[in-house]
């Protein structure tokens, strides 16, 4: 009863640890991280047969154990170094170029991956994270994103017009591609009381094959071709690498695009009224309803928003990248729309939260690679420390418990999953 | 059974909600546990129930210490509690809401209705509780419900029962009759914790009062002590029961409400052709006992409900079945029922709940982009005019006391302009200080020439605030009396007599 619920005093004297989490739940994130890496670690020692090998000998000697910890050590140890050095920077050969001035591109390669991948996956988290802050829980953004995709390549590949507009034009196809089919779940709320998660989720299906259909279709396949592949976009159309094609990496001018959604995200839900609209929304739709607030209206709204936003990352996607879209792109576990999900939650649904989420999953897929191609583990162990950051961030009060956090850090997480009730 | 408490100690991270309290419940005696809001008195019922654990202190039953995990063995030691929200299946029988947990069951598994009754009428004729075990809860009225609840206890064989805030939901009629099953179960050699906030019951039935205050027990006296001492116990100072107030001089009418017929969730007419007038300058009390109508008709008022059939007119304009937007667009202000649900977002600060019905007024917003220097302006100063108790306009509103939460939505509505306040249940929960704040600032602006609307269940603020008053009782106005009227014949209208029957 209300006599409990008297909001506790502050705490008078704090340790260093609890007072730097209870300002911020990035502290929080990062022991995830840690703990991610760590079980991660665990993975690699059960799961490499010269590690086991080397602690089945610790009983025979001293030696026997220094040569297991070495062991351990060594297998870790290498798969987060090519991790890192796969998607971030490998440190003797960024010297190299520093001092030499030579094999820039060569330097930079692993950070250009990293960001290519990141810069949709940015748009589409952005995309889900604004609809979460509504308290709707936007399950469509892979089917948005792969509509923005058709639309896009479509707009790209069968006209013909000057790249300065042919490239608004592009992202403009691509944005009304996935609002189209945001309007549609959002409308369905609103006026049938049709449950978000059930419409989002079928119309993937639904859009999945649509993307098959339109791909043999003879619009939009690429002519002399019988698997399921679209004619490739125009130059002209193509979001083109920052620093030229003849530098060889791929990180393209998306990065801007990303950077002003951003942006937009940080106005929309910080400042603008329309956002005070949407939060209010979902964080008490009674207050929103005894506030004057439309519910349908908001509900469109950010369907709308939310559509378009995904459509976006999908023709930036196609536009920055393959520059053509086919039957692997964005469907199954590469679907942008889904990790847009996990990385929403990993950002707490905040723009700039979302950035580095999106970035954090980016290196772990690109340096996994890395990693697989050096080492032999496999790629699947960057899925696994994912999830299991995803899985601590989500469950806060556990990470707290592990790392004796004393003060509520908790207070300041709020559960993206709050639209399952409404 | 005797149970005692030792110097019991809960604390909630570092608030102490029970300091080192003692209490001694003595068999056959009524025992009441007298205390605002947020003194400790849940907080304590739940360490006795076994719901929470305590820091320090021990529980000693019949001179033995015992320890309860969970409420389960609680209960197996014979304590006993009536929530109060009724922790009832509404669709059951009565039988079956009483044997749930302990169902005596045929072969198969099958359970065995027959003797559940038998139980039933077994534990109602020893204590003199009389209900029928056939009927299904939920149409059973909210005084009966609470019978279940006490028999569920009894069957369980408890020796203690604990009643939290029993008489509530209660009308006057159903709370004399609780407190005769109070005392004929005193009689039969139960203990009874009795847990209240009231002072005219607790010295109408107890033996013993205990009265704590912001987690420590200030004293135990007997039911002698006069209303006065017992209040200056609970808050620590005098406190004024009554409110201040010059007569009113009401103008013509500003709300006029015309054969309204509104329905609740459940389809069923909740307010059948209600007719009513506020005057501009004068306070209109609408009493009633909760669930008789009332939160629809405020909510039909605020837009937030469709009306079916009759008229809204606030001040010659027809304002039926606006939206919420609508109507605060025409100058309603609403102070909701449930200020959590209806009145802020706990998630947001102290500022935007402070606009959140007004965020695209100017100076707050413009051409779409919010003005988040108006914004804080504007909290900083209602903080200081409203005195609201906030370390930062930045902090959660969630953060404050539950009286300056509703000081937040009384800030907001009083400070931009209005044409009629509706104000639901204003100061439930609230303690006695923020109370007299909220009616002082009714007061004021009845006294301004507002009309207000002023809809609550307790007797003593419609008799205090009100300068007529409207009963309420199953969706019907069942009259429109003085604040003179006696308090019995305003019970009695309560419970449905017409004004004219109810004064004979």
């Amino acid at each position: 009863m209300s006599d409990v619920a008297v909001a506790p005093a502050r705490p008078r004297r704090r340790s260093l640890w609890s007072r730097f989490s209870a300002k911020s739940p990035v502290v929080l994130a990062l022991l995830a991280l840690v703990l991610g890496f760590l079980i991660g670690a665990l993975v690699i020692i059960f799961s490499t047969s010269a590690v086991l090998d080397a602690w089945r000998g610790i009983f025979h000697s001293w030696d026997g154990l220094f040569h297991a910890l070495n062991v351990t050590f060594n297998n870790v140890g290498a798969a987060y170094r090519d991790m890192f050095t796969g998607s971030v920077v490998d440190p003797p050969q960024f010297w190299h170029s520093l001092t030499t001035g030579k094999q820039w591109d060569y330097s930079l390669t692993p950070i250009s991956e990293t960001c290519t991948y990141a810069t949709p996956l940015i748009i589409a988290s952005i995309a889900v994270g604004i609809a979460f802050q509504t308290g709707v829980f936007n399950i469509g953004a892979n089917g948005q994103a792969i509509m923005g995709g058709i639309a896009g390549a479509a707009a790209g590949s069968l006209v013909q017009l000057p790249a300065i507009i042919h490239i608004p034009f592009t992202l403009l196809a691509g944005v009304i591609g996935g609002l189209v089919i945001g309007a549609i779940p959002g409308l369905l709320k609103a006026y049938t009381g049709a449950h978000e998660v059930i419409v989002t989720l079928m119309l993937n299906y639904v859009i999945a094959f649509f993307l098959i259909f339109a791909l043999l279709s003879t619009a939009l396949q690429q002519p002399f071709q019988s698997n399921d592949i679209s004619r490739t976009m125009h130059s002209s159309a193509q979001l083109a690498p920052l620093f030229g094609t003849a530098s060889g990496l791929r990180v393209s001018y998306g990065v801007f695009i990303a950077a002003a959604v951003v942006i937009f995200a940080w106005w929309l839900l910080d400042r603008s009224s329309i956002g005070f609209d949407f939060r209010v929304t979902g964080a008490n739709p009674h207050a929103a309803r005894a506030s004057g607030i439309n519910a349908r209206r908001v509900v469109v709204l950010v369907f709308l928003v939310s559509g378009g936003l995904a459509g976006l990352a999908g023709v930036v996607q196609v536009a920055s990248t393959t520059h053509y879209i086919d039957g692997n792109f964005l469907i199954g576990n590469a679907g942008i729309g889904f990790t847009a999900i996990t990385v929403a939650l990993l950002g707490r649904n905040r723009p700039m939260g979302i950035v580095w989420g999106s970035l954090l999953f980016a290196a772990l897929g690109v340096g996994g690679r890395q990693m697989q191609a050096a080492t032999g583990i496999p790629l699947d162990l960057a899925t696994i420390i994912q999830s299991v950051v995803v899985l601590f961030v989500a469950s806060p009060v556990l990470v707290k418990e592990i790392f004796r956090l004393r003060s509520s850090a908790a207070s300041g997480i709020q559960l993206a999953t709050q639209g399952w009730g409404s | 059974m005797r149970v005692e408490l030792r110097g019991i100690t809960k604390r909630f991270g570092s608030f102490t909600a029970n300091d080192r309290i003692d209490l001694d419940v003595e068999p056959g005696k009524i025992h009441c546990l007298l205390g605002e809001n947020g003194a400790g008195k849940s907080t304590l019922m739940n360490v006795m129930f076994g719901h929470l654990q305590p820091e320090e202190g021990e529980i000693v039953i019949d001179g033995e210490t015992v320890t309860f995990a969970n409420s389960g063995q609680a209960v197996r030691r014979g304590i006993g509690m009536v929530h109060q929200h009724f922790m009832l299946v509404p669709v059951f029988t009565v039988a079956e809401n009483v044997v749930l947990g302990f169902e005596p069951t045929k072969s198969f598994d099958r359970l065995d209705r027959k003797k559940a009754a038998d139980e039933i009428r077994r534990v109602s004729k020893e204590y003199g509780l009389e209900v029928n075990p056939e009927a299904v809860v939920e149409e059973l009225p909210i005084g009966l419900q609470q019978r279940v609840e006490i028999l569920k206890a009894l069957s369980q064989d408890a020796e203690l029962l604990i009643l939290d805030e029993p008489t509530a939901v209660l009308t006057p009629q159903e709370i004399e009759a609780l407190m005769a099953i109070m005392q004929s179960l005193a009689k039969a050699g139960k203990s009874i914790l009795f847990i209240t906030h009231k002072l005219k019951e607790v010295r109408a039935v107890g033996d013993v009062i205990t009265v704590i205050r912001q987690g420590h027990v200030v004293g135990s006296v007997p039911p002698t002590t006069s209303e006065a001492e017992l209040a200056t116990m609970m808050v620590g100072r005098d406190v004024i029961l009554t409110v201040n107030k010059e007569a009113s001089s009401p103008g013509e009418n500003v709300l006029e409400i015309r054969h309204l017929v509104v329905r609740d969730d459940r389809g069923l007419a909740a307010v059948d052709d209600v007719s009513l007038d506020v005057r501009a300058g004068e306070i209109m009390a609408l009493a009633g006992v909760q669930g008789n109508g009332q939160t629809e008709l405020v909510e039909a008022l605020a837009g937030m409900r469709k009306v079916e059939s009759g008229t809204i007119t606030l001040r010659g304009q027809d304002v039926t079945n606006k939206t919420p937007r609508q109507m605060l667009d025409a100058g309603l202000g609403h102070i909701p029922e449930d200020r959590q649900r209806d009145g802020l977002v706990l998630t947001l600060s102290v500022a935007d709940n402070l606009v959140l019905n007004t965020p695209r007024r100017a100076p707050f917003a413009r051409r779409g982009t919010r003005n988040l220097g108006a914004v804080a302006a504007n909290a900083e100063k209602q903080v200081k005019d409203f005195d609201i108790r906030t370390t930062s306009i930045r902090e959660l509103v969630s953060s404050l006391s539950g009286g300056n939460q509703q000081k937040v939505i009384v800030a907001r509505e009083l400070s931009r302009p209005l044409s009629f306040l509706v104000a639901s249940q204003p100061t439930r929960g609230l303690d006695v200080g923020s109370i007299e704040y909220v009616h002082r600032q009714m007061v004021n602006q009845r006294n301004e020439g507002m009309g207000v609307l002023i809809v609550s269940s307790e007797l003593d603020e419609v008799l205090a605030l009100g300068d007529r008053i409207a009963v309420m009782h199953q969706g019907r106005i069942t009259g429109v009396v003085d604040p003179s009227t006696s308090r019995e014949t305003i019970g009695l209208m309560m419970a449905g007599a017409t004004a004219g029957a109810a004064h004979v």
